[in-house]
């Protein structure tokens, strides 16, 4: 009976009521499945709410780099990558990908962030970098190359703090088999997670790489379409 | 101590506080009465957090979730500077543009890693238990100051920016919080001791490779389903790591775990409900497809999630 909240959330979500609603109704629904009384459901609601506040802290990125924007943040991000002849779309991301996975390895889990790099500079020069080699973008090609600059945030975050031997997940693990009676050096774990993190980079990388060639191809497709439009207005004219 | 966390999230809260009197006064906004509730509402839980009843918070929380529910959260009427003044200006500033939102990473790591143990007559600069989130606070401060000092705006001309990019997040900056609630609620309920029962009920567990196999797997899934693997970690790794691939099979302990959190983070990589990696970036990039940033990484998730699971296989026994 308490997965019953699980199953709202799928539903909800694949129904595509506001996420915000579905959660709430869950969570309510999980509680009283689970014999809590609405004080107490309300309580913990509260609670988790006031403690996880830390979570949007993001937001306080969003004076400096809207103001940014408004003195012509993105068009110097594209001026800037125009001049690197070399730069393409996936080069570019793969580039980020792994200054991201070594920096978040050592620690340095702070030097990025989809608020802090990616909406300001990361996306703007991938889109950039795309333009200046294939020229005007499709639509739905401009938010595949956005979408993979968040990915590649993402993915180097994920798999290079994990080797980091102070970050929180380790520490938990290391707990987690404490209480169970198996000591741990933080060390012995953070090591095993190596070859993961080396395979993350890997694969995330050759889809960057290829993203080059898929981002070609629909420019190509789409300039083909205008263009037999184009085509067919002479003949009609 | 001089900088606690409470000092940022006040700072937050004002910030929220003005989006919210701004969308008040919004004629543009067919809806500006209840986004400005929603703002104004998310101000209090940052302002007086701390001093009201957890009881009355989760009422606002819940209020909060119903105006966004209703569709109560909508974009108000932004100016945007035309893209010729940007480009001149952009032109003018040249490189340095870049610095200001620099500052904010560089600042943060300074803060996280030099600034720990300072002290300014005997009393502690920065919280120390919450050093990251303390320093990436003022470093946002501190590369507002700079990118005034820049651009020569206007002091109100940040404000309005704040709610142009608040306005395009709208109700997904709360969706992580909101969750962060779902998954003490499950954890209240029993949730995760149900999950594992049923798992480690229907797998083969005479099978090196089936229990590595289900172990992986329900790692990927169970952080799915919570939006987070640390909340997945201890239930799949009670349910099925440690009673059958360390106990019965004889697995090394520090190799399970290491590769089965990374498990955990594949599902990360493909679930909505780690909303603050995935839909956030999503509204924060003016995607159409909330969903886009997890079609992005879910063949990645996949392939990673292969090798986990043999890389897995072939190293802790």
């Amino acid at each position: 009976m308490t997965l019953i909240g699980i199953l709202i959330v799928i539903v909800g979500f694949a129904l595509r009521f506001n996420p915000l609603l579905v959660v709430v109704l869950a969570g309510i629904v999980t509680g009283l499945a689970g014999h809590l009384s609405m004080e107490k459901i309300l309580t913990i609601f509260g609670e988790a709410f006031i403690k996880n506040r830390y979570l949007p802290l993001f937001l306080l990125t969003l004076p400096v780099i809207g103001l940014l924007e408004r003195n012509g943040l993105k068009e110097q991000a594209l001026t800037l990558i125009s001049k690197i002849k070399a730069a393409t779309t996936g080069r570019l991301l793969i580039l980020y990908l792994f200054i991201r996975e070594v920096a978040a390895s050592i620690g340095l889990t702070a030097l990025g962030g989809h608020a802090q790099l990616v909406r300001p500079m990361i996306a703007p020069m991938a889109e950039a970098a795309a333009e200046n080699k294939y020229g005007p973008l499709p639509e739905d090609t401009r938010n595949k190359i956005k979408a993979f600059s968040a990915s590649a945030d993402n993915v180097g975050l994920f798999f290079g703090e994990d080797i980091f031997i102070a970050f929180g997940a380790i520490l938990l693990m290391k707990g987690f088999f404490e209480q169970n009676g198996i000591i741990l050096e933080p060390l012995q774990i953070a090591v095993w997670g190596i070859p993961t993190a080396i395979a993350a980079f890997i694969i995330h990388s050759v889809r960057l790489y290829l993203l080059d060639r898929t981002i070609q191809k629909e420019v190509e497709q789409a300039v083909g379409v205008n263009r037999s439009g184009k085509e067919c207005n002479t003949h009609a004219n | 101590m001089l900088i606690s966390l409470n000092y940022i999230y006040i700072i937050l809260g004002a910030l929220l506080a003005v989006v919210a009197l701004l969308s008040f006064l919004d004629k543009g906004n067919p809806k500006r009465f209840l986004t400005g509730s929603f703002w104004g509402l998310y101000a209090i839980t940052f302002l007086f957090g701390n001093n009201i009843n957890p009881m009355y918070m989760g009422v606002v929380a819940i209020a909060m979730a119903v105006i966004a529910g209703c569709g109560g959260v909508r974009m108000g009427k932004h100016e945007e500077a035309p893209v010729k003044v940007r480009t001149e200006k952009a032109r003018r500033l040249g490189n340095w543009l870049f610095m200001p939102a620099l500052l904010i990473p560089v600042i943060t790591v300074i803060g996280t890693i030099g600034m720990k143990d300072l002290t300014i007559g005997g009393l502690q600069l920065l919280e120390k238990a919450n050093i990251t989130l303390v320093s990436l606070g003022v470093a946002c401060v501190l590369a507002l100051v700079a990118g005034m000092g820049l651009t020569k705006d206007k002091v109100f001309q940040p404000l309005k920016e704040s709610r142009r990019l608040f306005d395009a997040i709208g109700w997904a900056a709360v969706l992580p919080q909101m969750l962060a609630t779902l998954g003490a609620l499950f954890a209240a309920a029993g949730v995760g001791d149900v999950v594992s029962n049923l798992v480690s009920a229907a797998i083969p567990v005479d099978s090196k490779f089936m229990v590595v196999l289900a172990y992986g797997v329900g790692m990927a899934l169970f952080t799915m389903i919570m939006g987070n693997a640390f909340a997945a970690f201890p239930v799949m790794t009670a349910g099925i790591g440690l009673p059958l691939v360390v106990k019965m099979h004889g697995g090394d302990p520090a190799i399970l775990a290491a590769i089965g959190m990374f498990s955990g983070y594949c599902g990360t990589l493909m679930t909505p409900m780690a909303a603050n990696f995935n839909i956030v970036p999503a509204a924060l990039l003016d995607l159409p497809d909330k969903n886009g940033v997890i079609k992005a990484q879910a063949p990645t998730a996949l392939l990673l999630l292969c090798v986990n699971i043999f890389l897995m296989y072939f190293l802790v026994f």
